[in-house]
């Protein structure tokens, strides 16, 4: 996948030249994670530029550039550091354009690597669309492979407002053949169905996309699979066509239970397919805890294929939400 | 000669006995590459920062501060803690992810504490344990009590906003902190002069109007003296301080790094001044180690390594219901 996004960004880079890349290390090094491979030697140091640690600094001075005709790309390497900017992309670049009145526009791609399942610890393992989806003026997409990352980087490039996409940090050594050019591009705000099925909609967004289609291959029942792709806006079309068809409506989601993404989800459905629903929705998630280091524990925090399979099947035979795993656990000597 | 296994005790002997920080020095560069060799056989889940060839900033941190002043530190925070009194098990359990970890195997090798001799956890968040420290020094001063805060943290994190900030406002409340920060030249793959348009990070202090200064951070008793000096004027009213430890770091950034992009011979250049080395012959110049001593000493903190390691690999991993602990105090 990091492939594909070096691919993305040189593909832009090469299509218009207002498009620069900012961050720590991604000139010379070519990027902590290779995903500003060749940049440098393409198109040089004026556009190409290694930062400070300074998130605020070249956070902040990418909302200038952008609000003044560039169109930045930066790259915050853990969104956890993503902290130390946020008022740049959430109080001011996400408000410009309502408060020039639509005469300015931030056309500013902001690139972070999340989730967990590295080892990196509890300060480098979240996934956090929570701190960008509920800002009006922010758009955000999540990369579920390679084909997803160049497409939806691609559009995320060229599009007119501040838009934050979210890479799976765990598949960035995923390897898949893809088709770039115009036909690789993945419009923002469109789902993709996955797999087809009939008894559940199941609906995946990053790094829960490939678990989740695992998930439904192996088990006794279907489903169809969506990568949501663009969580702000999300597409509400293809979800709800497909609810109205499977009647059971299920997402599955790597950060914790409460204040996911989810649960927007779930809210909208269930007020608008009210009447459609055979079961109650499931939102399949890790625990309300920070993400622990030890690699078994960590393992178990992230939602695994035999566990979404567990649940599904548990909904389905049940008619009810099962409880969540951790449920017996906590209550464990 | 004999080493305390006690976090106290290893703590008191780095300010009473020279020959202490010798052996912790030598334990910490032990233990590092001991991660290294963990990390290469894949025992190592997630990723590791060593602060190889900075030992004498941690042992001198360490021996000039007391136990009931707070110390922030980061990722790269292995050696500040041996000297500030964890165990080998301590460092080595956490690293390896099992119960008998520091904070029980929750954490791994970026996140050490241990209240009972002042370390709040440790930082992954490059600058972010800066202002932690002027806190901790408030609570001092709030409190009326004569205890100081440290604050230990790279080159590169003289570039965020909390750095400025936390200077800042440590010098307009006259805290009693002092910043150390650890020059490594490097702030992951970049040299500091890509990144930092001053030559010495000392100077930032001024515009704080803080005192500062440059020190050998690779002699460790040059490096307690400077430290100690400063916790002297922050225990007595005299404010912040900043001081620049000039050291180097002989492994990559992190993992699997080789730090190819190392010009030629500058590794060599300050291998010339390896903390260990010159420290061991100064003890022997002194009279108060012989040659043989300083091979004992590499002896018995490579066995204490490796039965430390022996343990940790014997201890369990944390039962699944660890990670529902301690998410909000009771
Ligand atoms: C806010 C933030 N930005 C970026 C990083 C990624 N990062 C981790 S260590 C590091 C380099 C820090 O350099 P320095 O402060 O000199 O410390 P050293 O690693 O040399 O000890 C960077 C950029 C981070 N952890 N936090
Ligand atoms: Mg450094």
């Amino acid at each position: 996948m990091n492939q594909a996004i070096s691919a993305a960004i040189a593909d832009e880079m090469r299509a218009d030249p207002d498009v620069i890349v900012l961050g720590e290390d991604v000139a010379v090094a070519e990027g902590p994670f290779k995903t500003s491979a060749g940049l440098l030697d393409e198109f040089g140091p004026l556009r190409v530029r290694d930062t400070p640690i300074s998130e605020m600094g070249f956070l902040g001075a990418a909302v200038g550039a952008a609000a003044t005709g560039l169109r930045p790309v930066v790259e915050i390497m853990f969104v956890e550091f993503l902290g130390v900017a946020l008022d740049q992309l959430s109080t001011e670049g996400a408000k410009f354009h309502y408060l020039s009145g639509g005469r300015v526009t931030v056309p500013l791609t902001i690139r972070a690597s999340v989730g967990a399942g590295l080892g990196f610890g509890t300060q480098h393992s979240q996934t956090l669309e929570s701190w960008v989806m509920g800002t009006p003026g922010l758009k955000l997409a999540v990369a579920s492979g390679p084909a997803s990352a160049y497409g939806l980087m691609r559009a995320a490039i060229r599009d007119d407002n501040p838009i934050v996409v979210l890479e799976p940090r765990r598949l960035y050594a995923q390897r898949e053949d893809v088709t770039t050019g115009p036909e690789g591009v993945i419009p923002l705000g469109i789902a993709r169905q996955v797999v087809d099925g009939d008894d559940a909609t199941i609906v995946a967004l990053g790094s829960t996309v490939g678990t989740t289609a695992q998930a439904e291959a192996a088990a006794s029942w279907s489903a169809d699979v969506i990568d949501l792709q663009s969580l702000q806006p999300w597409d509400r079309d293809t979800v709800y066509e497909s609810v109205a068809r499977t009647g059971r409506l299920v997402t599955v989601e790597e950060n914790p239970l409460f204040g996911g993404w989810g649960a927007d989800i779930v809210a909208a459905v269930a007020a608008d397919l009210f009447g459609e629903l055979k079961a109650p929705p499931l939102r399949i998630t890790a625990p309300d805890v920070p993400v622990p280091f030890g690699k078994e524990l960590e393992e178990r925090y992230m939602p695994s294929s035999d566990y979404i399979n567990e649940q599904v099947t548990g909904l389905l035979h049940t008619g009810r939400v099962p409880s969540p795993w951790w449920e017996a656990e906590k209550g464990s000597p | 000669m004999s080493m305390p296994d006690n976090r106290l005790e290893r703590r008191q002997a780095l300010h009473e006995d020279r020959r202490a920080r010798y052996e912790r020095m030598v334990e910490i560069r032990a233990l590092e590459n001991k991660v290294q060799d963990l990390f290469d056989e894949g025992l190592v889940h997630g990723t590791t920062h060593l602060c190889l060839g900075q030992e004498a900033v941690a042992v001198g941190v360490a021996a000039a501060a007391r136990v009931s002043d707070t110390v922030t530190c980061t990722y790269r925070g292995h050696g500040v803690a041996l000297a500030l009194g964890l165990t080998p098990v301590d460092l080595l359990g956490e690293i390896l992810g099992r119960e008998i970890g520091s904070i029980g195997g929750i954490g791994g090798s970026m996140h050490l504490c241990e209240p009972d001799v002042g370390l709040l956890p440790t930082f992954a968040i490059v600058g972010a344990g800066i202002p932690v420290a002027a806190g901790a020094a408030l609570t001092a001063q709030v409190r009326g009590t004569d205890d100081a805060a440290l604050a230990v943290f790279g080159d590169g994190s003289t570039n965020i906003g909390a750095f400025h900030e936390a200077l800042n406002l440590a010098s307009i409340w006259n805290l009693p902190v002092v910043f150390v920060c650890e020059n490594n030249q490097y702030g992951e793959y970049s040299r500091i002069d890509l990144t930092t348009p001053v030559d010495d990070i000392a100077v930032r202090a001024q515009a704080y109007n803080m005192p500062s200064e440059v020190v050998d951070g690779q002699d460790p008793d040059n490096a307690a003296d400077a430290v100690a000096a400063a916790l002297m004027r922050a225990r007595t009213g005299g404010g912040p301080t900043l001081i620049e430890m000039k050291t180097y770091r002989y492994a990559g950034h992190s993992r699997a790094d080789t730090a190819p992009y190392r010009p030629e011979g500058e590794f060599e250049r300050w291998y010339e001044k390896d903390p260990i080395v010159n420290y061991g012959r100064q003890l022997v110049d002194e009279g108060l180690l012989s040659g043989d001593d300083l091979d004992a000493v590499k002896t018995l903190v490579d066995e204490s390594i490796a039965a430390a390691v022996e343990t940790v690999l014997a201890s369990p991993a944390p039962p699944m219901a660890a990670m529902f602990d301690n998410v909000l105090a009771p």
